[in-house]
């Protein structure tokens, strides 16, 4: 949504390991609210980030199916890590928030509506998986007929600073999903991090006008095209160390004729159901709407909140929930990011950020049941000889 | 003509009161509870009994006596609305940990006279005796969820007490998931949401004081648990604390009681 984003190849400028405090200043000076990485609890979050001694320098983290341990590094990298617990989805599209109000008068009541939040928000540190979610959400709410006021007002005041990854979770698959391990648009900057013997630099790829008006007050030297390259040649092995992979070749179709598998019986039995991989996943938007009133009568207040689809009540209809079972619940899900969400909004659902494997807290594993499916796919087509790439 | 207030009645069964005492809790609101309901019977408040018929009882306790068996069925033909509260009401709280032992051996072992004490062999919810319109979780209830059962009422529309997990509690607070990134044995993901999943928020996991969740997978949980090291015994001791009772938690310890 950035309405003057390029989408890649832009200008190239250099900002010294030393010198990210100033970026972090100049993005405040520029009345932005800066969220960013953070260590809390024990595990890496975005929150509010006051100066660069919040950022969590020197830190990574071992993410596996169900686990996630915070650790320390042997370098000074700034953004030494995979991704956060959360993404930015708990900035841009709140938990909760506040629909309308009605106050009852004299006669009949009068309602007020949301208000707009334009808190200027500032994001560092974006994995490209996460930026490819917010291009998700765009499209889903703030595009066509049922667009999301307060989500629009947040995002046309929203900073975007990618970080590229130079190195992958062994919960990751972005590269799979084509979400990463570089950002190629949707960025107001976008930085790879070099570290090299005593150096220690970002190349900073400008992405947008909002982008270069922040780095414009650094006087930064341009990156040479053997720096651009370099960085480049960084990300590279990041997408090859991918812990995770996922086979998107007609996935839609490899799930929708595998409505009835027996297979899912299997998933539904590990299924706790509890709705974590929804809650974390970047790009899962499901709402409710509830309504509160006050014990007198006079106030009320209609809020939407974040649901899951693995919740009962999510798919109660007269009569009763239409999915029951664990299993339905997970059917619904992964066939809904992996091939519905192409029917719905032209593009899948999944970023390959890998948060649903991670914290998930029995550890099921979004690839390994794609996976599976396709194993167990009762109507596979005849393998046809594979060509070689 | 001004509207009469709904007489709102409190009743206790086997319990600590702690329950009831959230609606003293409720501090702030309070006072516009007591204007809007006309409050006939709280023992922890007053010991002014009022008549019935009631319109909204709350009943706290579990049924643990053979005269509490009969004077539930009087108070349900005094209620139009039936509301229990709290985890000994709902599932006969921590006193059913009796249901798996026999009784007369602990009563025998605490009273220096055993032969005065007339108690029931089981601790039971009050919905095994009588029909309930409504069951309030946790040990003790959310006063939030109370206020909001009572504004529900006041205003005929449906309470919202979501009974999906603690785990979505945790999320929608920003909490980070103590057992995926601490390796905390945490029963939030079996357990019915409602008190806005305070231990994880304080590195704890959680104990489940409001109970199993709408379908509920305690063997995937168990499983899990057992994988992180956590031994059977200890298993038993986490699915049988304030809703020991609750079918899915007695059915799950069961299992690792006979494992242990």
């Amino acid at each position: 949504m950035p309405d003057d984003s390029t989408h890649g190849g832009g200008e190239h400028f250099i900002l010294d390991g030393k010198a990210l405090p100033d970026l972090v200043q100049s993005i405040i000076n520029a009345g932005y609210w800066l969220i960013g990485p953070a260590v809390r609890d024990g595990a890496i979050i975005y929150d509010e980030i006051k100066s660069c001694s919040d950022l969590p320098r020197s830190m990574t983290d071992t993410q596996e199916a169900g686990t996630y341990r915070l650790q320390q590094r042997s370098d000074q990298a700034w953004f030494g890590f995979n991704t956060c617990a959360q993404s930015l989805k708990p900035f841009l599209y709140p938990p909760t928030a506040t629909v309308c109000r009605a106050t009852r008068e004299k006669q009949g009541y009068s309602i007020t509506g949301p208000t707009s939040d334009t808190t200027k928000m500032a994001f560092l540190g974006v994995r490209p998986c996460d930026l490819g979610a917010v291009l998700i959400h765009d499209r889903v709410l703030a595009d066509g007929e049922y667009a999301d006021e307060s989500y629009i007002s947040r995002r046309e005041n929203t900073l975007l600073i990618a970080v590229n990854c130079t190195e992958a979770g062994n919960t990751c698959f972005c590269a799979s999903m084509e979400a990463g391990p570089k950002a190629s648009q949707g960025f107001d900057l976008a930085m790879t991090e070099i570290i090299e013997n005593d150096d220690h630099y970002f190349v900073v790829e400008i992405g947008s006008q909002k982008g270069r008006s922040v780095v414009s007050t650094l006087s930064l030297a341009s990156a040479t095209k053997e720096q651009v390259l370099q960085a480049d040649r960084r990300i590279r092995p990041a997408a090859e160390q991918m812990g995770r992979s996922l086979d998107t070749s007609g996935i839609r179709d490899v799930l929708v004729r595998n409505i009835d598998n027996v297979y899912w019986d299997s998933v539904g039995r590990r299924c706790l159901s509890c709705g974590n991989c929804t809650l974390v996943c970047p790009t899962c938007f499901c709402s409710t709407v509830q309504d509160v009133t006050d014990l007198t009568g006079a106030e009320a207040e209609r809020i939407r909140r974040w649901d899951s689809c693995f919740n009962l009540e999510f798919s109660h209809i007269h009569g009763g929930s239409v999915r029951h079972s664990p299993k339905a619940r997970y059917r619904q899900w992964i066939t809904h990011k992996l091939a519905f969400w192409h029917d719905q909004f032209g593009t899948s659902g999944c970023v390959g950020c890998g948060r649903c494997i991670t914290w998930c807290p029995v550890g099921i594993d979004i690839t390994a049941e794609a996976h599976a499916i396709r194993e167990h796919d009762l109507q596979a087509a005849p393998v046809k000889e594979k060509t070689e790439v | 003509m001004k509207k009469k207030k709904p007489k709102l009645a409190v009743w206790k069964f086997a319990s600590c009161d702690g329950c009831q005492l959230s609606l003293l809790d409720c501090e702030d609101e309070l006072l516009a509870v007591a204007g809007a309901i006309d409050i006939a019977n709280f023992p922890e408040a007053s010991r002014a009994i009022a008549r019935g018929p009631y319109d909204l009882s709350l009943v706290e306790g579990s049924i643990t006596t053979p005269h509490d068996a009969e004077r539930i069925h009087k108070i349900r033909r005094s209620s139009k609305y039936m509301v229990t509260i709290g985890a000994c009401a709902t599932a006969g709280g921590i006193q059913a940990l009796r249901n798996f032992t026999d009784v007369k051996e602990y009563a025998s072992l605490i009273y220096a006279n055993p032969e005065y004490i007339s108690t029931l062999q089981n601790s039971t919810a009050i919905a095994d005796h009588v029909p309930v319109d409504l069951e309030l979780r946790g040990c003790p209830i959310s006063k939030y969820q109370l206020i909001e059962v009572v504004s529900a009422y006041l205003n005929h529309r449906k309470p919202n007490l979501p009974s999906f997990s603690v785990c979505i509690e945790c999320k929608l607070r920003g909490t980070t998931c103590v057992m995926v990134a601490h390796g905390t044995p945490c029963l939030g993901p079996v357990t019915h949401a409602g008190c806005g999943a305070i231990c994880p928020a304080y590195n704890r996991g959680c104990y489940s004081c409001f109970g199993p969740k709408e379908t509920v997978n305690t063997e995937a949980l168990a499983e899990q648990l057992k994988s992180m090291g956590t031994p059977p015994a200890d298993l038993v001791r986490m699915f049988r604390s304030f809703n020991a009772e609750a079918l899915e938690f007695r059915q799950e310890s069961t299992i690792h009681e006979r494992e242990d």
